[in-house]
């Protein structure tokens, strides 16, 4: 079930690729906004490096979030998939893991633009992917709840991000932290604990929304 | 669920909780506050014996109790005698309070006169997170019973909650500036009171975007319960990233005559948050009330003038 919900939102968003090209633009250029913020010196710049990243990602996936719930919206298909003999919450789960992929690999393209804008390179490339991974999930989980939410009320545009920031507030904080430790070296070896919080994080709200969302949709 | 509001709209009737929670509040307000009073400025002993914990304990799960069975009982739209007697009482407390707290108790050693803006401060803070810890109850209970009471109980606690974080936020910056040297500081307490004002004020901005009554209760029932669980984990980030905040006081580390106007706030705003969560509430049930009902032309009276 949960198979089949994911088949389908896969193959949904294979065929709006130019939509995920469109966000990665859309973090890009807020990636390059972002330096104008602090001015042309290379060394501070590199010290912010990582909270730009995670901001420019942040904004990226109110975008992805939000359009996420477009084709259940149209001819009333969410009450139809409702309809079907299948739990909602291999939906929710699907839909989840969805956009955590597509966020993943949002954060992935990102990562080198941040080198080469702000001069923040690494050799552990497979930590750095590990923790983009792991804050992906964090802003999916509550994101995939809230826009189910969002997604059927008017002005869903002002809402969703309304909602999301204050919630997403640790996992934010921990993934620039461990992006910024990776980036900028990590002497007192606090990556550890950053990487247990975020996981932690990513436990409570992957199992509490998907416990709650069969309550959001149903009718 | 619309049978459940109509017959609450029923004509007031006595209702024997009233009597217990006030009962339990006068027990809390003795123990808590006028025990202390007469130990510090007539020499009497009023205690009857009885250690300075269990007298802590008593006052403060009295008053608690005394509220949430204020704010449980099925009068949403009953009794204004209360919630007045409430109000009266509150506006009591805390003139008591300001009294006590700008005339009587000393200047704080280190701070000085400043020190002051903790009587209000911490009240507010013990008070603004109760609100919201209703607030969850109230989502919970809504989500699995359904009825439309918590609704309304949660928009009334959710509403003042945000009301009294605001509050709190406006006075730690005006207390940090002359002791800290800067209007705000992201030490834990602080940032977690802000990310808590900033969540709920979306929910609330949620509750005004979606018409649909049942979506509403039940889209912010699930809003809250996801942040309130936000908050410990929002509190113990913050915390590994920063902290600088003082470490919390407990009665053996402050002494007597601070007491007396921290107490006397606490209640204060106490009585006077229970009187607005339920005159809010009150207005929210009236509201629901309007909306659940049928449309006038469905009316049977109607519908044969119609025909």
């Amino acid at each position: 079930m949960l198979i089949a919900a994911l088949r389908k939102e896969m193959l949904l968003q294979w065929r709006t690729r130019a939509q995920l090209m469109a966000v990665f633009v859309f973090g890009a250029a807020a990636l390059l906004l972002f330096s104008f913020a602090v001015g042309p010196v290379a060394e501070m710049l590199r010290q912010f490096s990582a909270g730009f990243l995670w901001l420019g990602l942040l904004l990226s996936s109110t975008l992805t979030l939000a359009e996420s719930y477009h084709a259940e919206m149209e001819n009333h298909a969410l009450e139809g998939l409702l309809l079907l003999p299948a739990n909602p919450r291999a939906l929710y789960y699907g839909k989840a893991i969805a956009n955590w992929i597509q966020l993943t690999i949002l954060g992935m393209a990102l990562v080198p633009v941040m080198v080469i804008l702000y001069d923040a390179g690494t050799t552990r490339i497979v930590a750095l992917f590990f923790v983009v991974a792991l804050g992906a999930a964090g802003l999916s989980a509550p994101g995939t709840l809230y826009a189910a939410m969002t997604a059927q009320v008017r002005s869903r545009q002002t809402l969703l991000p309304l909602l999301l920031f204050p919630l997403i507030v640790p996992a934010l904080l921990a993934s620039v932290k461990a992006t910024s430790l990776i980036v900028l070296g990590d002497p007192m070896g606090q990556l550890k604990s950053w990487i247990s919080l975020l996981v932690a994080f990513d436990a409570i709200y992957w199992s509490l929304c998907g416990l709650l969302f069969d309550r959001v949709v149903e009718e | 669920m619309t049978e459940s509001v109509m017959t609450s709209t029923q004509t007031e009737k006595r209702n024997p909780w009233n009597a217990i929670a006030i009962a339990l509040l006068f027990v809390a307000i003795y123990f808590g506050l006028i025990v202390t009073v007469a130990d510090q400025y007539m020499n009497a002993d009023l205690s009857f014996g009885l250690p300075l914990a269990v007298r802590t304990l008593t006052a403060v799960l009295g008053g608690l109790l005394g509220a949430v069975i204020f704010l449980l009982g099925d009068r949403l739209e009953g009794s204004t005698s209360t919630i007045t007697l409430l109000l009266v009482v509150a506006v009591v407390f805390l003139i008591i309070g300001t009294y006590f707290g700008l005339y009587v108790a000393p200047p704080e050693q280190f701070m000085g006169e400043v020190q002051r803006i903790m009587y209000v401060h911490v009240p507010t803070a013990w008070n603004a997170l109760l609100a919201m810890t209703f607030a969850f109850a109230c989502a919970i209970f809504f989500l699995f019973n359904g009825d439309w009471k918590w609704d309304a109980l949660m928009e009334g606690s959710i509403e003042v909650g945000v009301v009294l974080a605001f509050l709190l936020c406006c006075q730690g910056a005006i207390w940090a500036k002359p002791t800290w040297g800067v209007w705000w500081d992201w030490d834990p307490r602080l940032t977690t009171t802000a990310v808590l004002l900033f969540a709920f004020l979306g929910i609330l901005a949620l509750r005004k975007f979606v018409d649909d009554p049942v979506r509403r209760g039940v889209w912010s029932s699930v809003a809250t319960i996801i942040a309130y669980v936000d908050v410990p984990i929002v509190y113990f980030s913050v915390r590994w990233w920063n902290s600088l905040h003082q470490l919390q006081s407990n009665p053996n580390t402050v002494s007597k005559p601070f007491w007396i106007p921290l107490r006397a706030n606490a209640f204060g705003i106490l009585l006077l948050m229970t009187a607005f969560i339920l005159l809010r509430a009150r207005v929210a049930s009236l509201r629901l009330k309007n909306e659940l009902a049928p449309p006038p032309a469905l009316l049977e009276s109607e519908l044969g003038e119609v025909v």
